[in-house]
């Protein structure tokens, strides 16, 4: 009996167009698979970061040194943004609120807006680019040049002390760098005010003060903590996974800014979901 | 060629490296999807010896360095180092395992962020807990003039040429001691007089520090230089053993290659 070639049979079958569209099915699926498999590693890297900040031995020294690198080495960038975010928002604001006749209301609503929103989703979103490509390329040229495996072979934990100790303290100095951005922001914004106007310092804080409350503050300053803990995550996950080219360090640096920027979007958006229904 | 459970006597301290081996390596198989880089590489280091594993680049030789100290885990086969069998050791018994292990990379792999004193005493103080501020600083001045590198103590790694970097990232390996050197590729990219004086350090340090080692090279020179005992490998499999005299008087055309 005779028995027919199965590819044979399907490719005698086919047609041009189902052929394409097996085509882009597989590139698809292949996409996907790339993505799940990506999530996945992604989450096992965040358990073993859990793991290991709550093991022994925590590198308090490399904690300290790298809250100095990313808290203290952005304090500049920071002060410089947040008082021209104070000084552009009182600028463009103004000349809305004189229409009403309640240019009065200006500090208030500035500081409501910077406490609130800007000054954390742009910090974090400064620190996403400073901080972020900074972990993903130091990481990423630490693994090309085997000094990841040096410090392996040297019975040293390099997870715990290249990983865990930058996530900590990207965690922890994100929301201090968010507190000096609304600072200089609202310095920012009393400058502002003064560029037409005439408001001393004292009545401009207290009408700024008096607008807010706790919960203009609270979510705010948790958001901030989770904006800290995405950008050292996804800054340590590139740098660490990166691959063994000297090309993968620019990706790892690249994608560590586009993904932790992306993310925070995201999570501002769920939190101000959350805030708002909890209002 | 000879059995290489037969005496060795090592060239620089003329003692007798046959004592129990330090390293056995049993068919061990590696891969990299579906590129079989070990396929059946069995061998043995003992206590005292210089052996080098030569080979060509892709031969799989940094693969096996790389996996006796677990930076790679095999498909198959085994590995004891000191006795233990890598596979059932966690965590912290591996930890214990590689503290008497000096391992040279390629690269040098030197910290970049830190400086060539921190370089040191970054291993120095993870690994011989107890020491005082004065033992460790003593120390690393003994390893860096080791190495003929004192001046060098509070530069940059980016302020020291290739050699210096070697020179350097072998002070780093040998300032805690080890039991054990495993060299990868020791004279990669260095000018045909650095390498030599690095595979002449190799040999210091031996006699200084009465460590086994295990180097991994290319380069025949530096093998001339160095081995007591001699393993080629070859597309993954060890191909031949013996001494250096056995492999001059080779007629396999393999080894013919590397030795013209």
């Amino acid at each position: 009996m005779k028995v027919s070639d199965p590819i044979k049979k399907v490719k005698s079958f086919a047609t041009d167009q189902s052929i394409k569209i097996s085509e882009k099915t597989y590139v698809h699926a292949s996409r996907a698979n790339g993505f799940l498999s990506g999530l996945g590693n992604m989450s096992l890297f965040i358990l073993q970061i859990i793991r290991e900040t709550f093991s022994p031995h925590f590198e308090f020294k490399e904690f300290l040194r790298q809250c100095f690198q990313i808290g203290y080495k952005s304090l500049p960038l920071i002060a410089i943004t947040g008082g021209i975010m104070g000084i552009v928002l009182t600028i463009q604001t103004r000349p809305a609120l004189v229409d009403f006749g309640a240019v009065t209301l200006l500090p208030g609503m500035v500081a409501v807006s910077l406490i609130r929103e800007i000054g954390p989703v742009v910090t974090a979103l400064i620190c996403a680019g400073k901080i972020g490509s900074g972990m993903g390329a130091e990481l990423g040229s630490m693994k090309v040049s085997e000094q990841i495996d040096a410090m392996e072979v040297s019975a040293t934990n390099p997870f715990k002390y290249l990983v865990v100790t930058r996530v900590l303290a990207a965690t922890l100095m994100l929301p201090i760098l968010v507190l000096f951005a609304d600072a200089f922001g609202l310095v920012g914004s009393w400058a502002g005010v003064n560029i037409k106007g005439n408001v001393n310092l004292v009545l401009f804080v207290s009408q700024a003060f008096g607008s807010l409350s706790f919960m203009d503050f609270f979510p705010a300053l948790i958001k901030s903590v989770v904006f800290g803990t995405v950008i050292g995550i996804v800054g340590c996950y590139k740098g660490y996974t990166a691959g063994r080219g000297t090309e993968s360090v620019g990706i790892a640096a690249n994608s560590a800014v586009v993904i932790s920027s992306l993310l925070v979007i995201i999570v501002d958006m769920i939190a101000v979901q959350v805030t708002d229904m909890m209002l | 060629m000879k059995n290489p459970e037969a005496d060795i006597i090592n060239k620089n301290t003329g003692r007798s490296a046959t004592s129990d081996p330090l390293i056995v390596i049993n068919n061990l198989k590696m891969g990299f999807n579906d590129q079989k880089v070990l396929r059946d590489v069995s061998l043995k280091l003992f206590n005292g010896e210089n052996l080098v594993v030569l080979g060509k680049s892709g031969s799989g030789k940094s693969v096996l360095i790389k996996c006796i100290v677990r930076l790679l885990i095999p498909e198959s086969g085994n590995i004891e180092v000191f006795g233990r069998d890598l596979k059932s050791l966690n965590r912290k018994e591996l930890d214990e395992v590689r503290k008497k292990i000096g391992f040279l990379f390629q690269s040098g792999a030197l910290y970049d962020s830190m400086t060539v004193r921190q370089n040191l005493e970054f291993p120095l103080r993870r690994i011989r807990k107890k020491m005082t501020d004065k033992e460790v600083n003593e120390k690393i001045c003994e390893a860096l003039e080791n190495v003929g590198l004192s001046d060098a103590i509070n530069k940059m790694p980016s302020q020291l040429s290739g050699g210096m970097r070697k020179r350097i990232s072998l002070a780093r390996t040998i300032v805690v001691d080890p039991l054990i050197m495993l060299y990868d590729e020791p004279t990669t990219g260095l000018d045909p007089a650095t390498s030599d004086e690095i595979s002449y350090l190799i040999n210091d340090v031996q006699k200084k520090y009465k460590t086994s080692s295990l180097i991994i090279t290319h380069d025949i020179q530096c093998a001339r230089t160095t081995a007591d005992r001699i393993i080629m490998l070859h597309e993954g499999e060890v191909v031949t053993e013996g001494s250096l005299d056995d492999f001059e008087k080779s007629t396999n055309p393999l080894i013919k290659s590397f030795f013209k």
